[in-house]
This record gives C-alpha cells, sequence and structure tokens, in this order.
C-alpha cells in the first residue's frame, strides 16, 4: 500500500548508509591501507583487501558490538582479510630462517660479538639506511614468522589474538615471535658492527 | 683475543652445570617471557644470574632488544607515502562494490 513511500524511504537509509561507509574510509582508510600494505607488500593487494575489509564490516555491522572502537573492530577485520589473502596465495619458495638464528658452541655457550651501541635509537631512527634495512629486514622473513613479529610487534595484538587469527596455538606463536625477532637481530648487526666488519 | 673468548665459553660451560644456572642455550628459551614480564620468580632468578656472569648473553639480550624498539618504531611510522590520506578513488570503488 505504502509502496512509494517504502521505497523512497529504502533509497534514504541506502543513502545514508553509503554515506557512513564512505565516511569510515575517509576516515580509517590511510591507516588501514598502511596495515594492508605492511601484511601483503604490494599496493594493488593492500586495496583489494581494504576494500573487501569495509565491505566485510559493513556488512556484519551488526556483530559490532560497541566493546572496542570502530577503528579497533575495522582493524582486526583488515588483518584477518589480509591474513586471508596471504593463505590463498600460491607458497613462495620458502626460505630457511635457521641461517638467521643464534649460535651456540657443542656446550651450548653463544657465539656473540661484544656491541657497543654507540648510537641513541632516536639518532638511528633518523638515518634512512637504517629505516630501510629495518623494513628490508622484516619484509624477507619467511611467512610464518613475519606476520607473527608484525601482529605482536607493530600490530599490538596479544600473543592469544594472533594464535585465534593464525589458527594456531600459543607456543607456536610465541616461538615463530621470538625467531623472527633474533633473525631480524641478525640482519641488523651490520648496523651495530660497523668498523668491526 | 679470540683465545680468551674461547676460554671463558669453557669456563662458563662449566659453570653451566652448577645448580641454578644455564648454558646459553636455555637462557634463549626465556628471553621472550623475560621480556613479556611473565617468568615465573625462580626462573627469573636463574635468568638474571646467568645474564650477571655471561657478557656474550648481555650483549645479544641487548641487540636483541634494539632490534625489537627499531622494528616497532620504523613501522609503527605512518609511512605511506601521504600518511592517512585515502584516494577518493578507493572510496568510490567500495561504494561501487558494494552494490
Ligand atoms: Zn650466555
Amino acid at each position: 500500500m505504502n509502496s512509494s513511500v517504502d521505497t523512497s524511504q529504502a533509497i534514504e537509509n541506502q543513502d545514508l548508509r553509503d554515506t557512513a561507509l564512505a565516511d569510515a574510509v575517509r576516515e580509517h582508510g590511510g591507516a588501514m591501507l598502511s596495515v594492508a600494505r605492511r601484511l601483503l607488500g604490494n599496493e594493488e593487494d593492500a586495496r583489494e583487501c581494504v576494500q573487501e575489509g569495509y565491505l566485510r564490516a559493513f556488512s556484519k555491522a551488526e556483530s559490532f558490538e560497541g566493546r572496542s572502537s570502530f577503528r579497533t573492530w575495522l582493524h582486526r577485520i583488515v588483518v584477518n582479510t589480509a591474513l586471508g589473502i596471504l593463505r590463498s596465495r600460491k607458497r613462495a619458495p620458502t626460505q630457511s630462517i635457521d641461517d638467521l638464528l643464534p649460535e651456540f658452541d657443542a656446550e651450548g655457550c653463544r657465539i656473540e660479538p661484544d656491541w657497543h651501541f654507540n648510537e641513541p635509537l632516536e639518532r638511528m631512527l633518523e638515518r634512512d639506511d637504517v629505516r630501510s634495512l629495518v623494513r628490508r629486514s622484516i619484509d624477507g622473513l619467511p611467512d610464518p614468522y613475519r606476520t607473527v613479529l608484525l601482529l605482536r610487534d607493530i600490530e599490538g595484538f596479544t600473543t592469544d589474538e594472533a594464535a585465534a587469527m593464525l589458527e594456531t596455538n600459543t607456543g607456536a606463536i610465541k616461538t615463530r615471535l621470538h625467531r623472527a625477532r633474533a633473525a631480524l637481530k641478525k640482519q641488523l648487526e651490520p648496523l651495530w658492527a660497523r668498523g668491526e666488519l | 683475543m679470540k683465545k680468551d673468548s674461547a676460554r671463558m665459553r669453557k669456563v662458563k660451560s662449566v659453570m653451566a652445570k652448577l645448580p641454578m644456572m644455564l648454558t646459553c642455550a636455555e637462557f634463549e628459551a626465556f628471553v621472550l617471557d623475560h621480556l613479556e614480564g611473565t617468568l615465573p620468580k625462580r626462573q627469573r632468578l636463574i635468568f638474571r644470574m646467568h645474564l650477571k656472569v655471561c657478557r656474550d648473553c648481555r650483549s645479544y639480550l641487548a641487540a636483541y632488544e634494539r632490534s625489537v624498539e627499531l622494528g616497532k618504531a620504523v613501522f609503527q611510522d605512518p609511512e605511506s607515502p601521504v600518511p592517512g590520506e585515502v584516494p577518493e578513488d578507493l572510496v568510490k570503488a567500495i561504494l561501487a562494490a558494494k552494490q
């Protein structure tokens, strides 16, 4: 009976939803793109991931309970979407992380140079060569280690959250996180070994 | 110099057999929990004792912590070409994909 009213109401609701979606993209899209870029490593996949993430978020908007901020909720959806894309990718020939792990002698004694940190962290961060080496080193880690390092150290998820997202147990997450960090350290050694090498 | 560190390692490997003492390889397994603050009291004590006597592990731990800090700082920076900005075509693409 009231079909024309219903239709115009529906169109209005649709417009409202579109506006809300566009606003949400403008407000958080930049940050979400950065997240997706970090995990996926290329612009095309990152954009696809963010697009997919927003659509998922809006299609299940009713499951947003307001227990966290909208941004936190969206962040998790985008990360989960990125992890799905990573899983669906053809596995690159798996590099081994073994060469980057700490070395011990037969007695279990560490073989480690005596590092000196002459440069404060802040100063190091101002150097382009430092930033690019850090970036390359993390990007180059094998996926299972890289994703855990990103989820824990960069995206700020807990061990339990990372375990749920990667469908594994907390022990595996902790082992991978530790190895990823140790491998990162190995690759960054030239930064503080200058003069010795 | 080289010989010296080899001798130090020998000394440490003997020490590691004492009660409450760890080898560096055993110490390694405690590092993550130490940084997360989740080591039980006894392990915390054992961990600290090893750190006191072992320069290699002190050096290692310092470099490990510095690496974590560097990773966090470099990646958490808004590093996108134009930080925070969303290309309007992404907004359009998302709205279009929704239909
Ligand atoms: Zn040691």
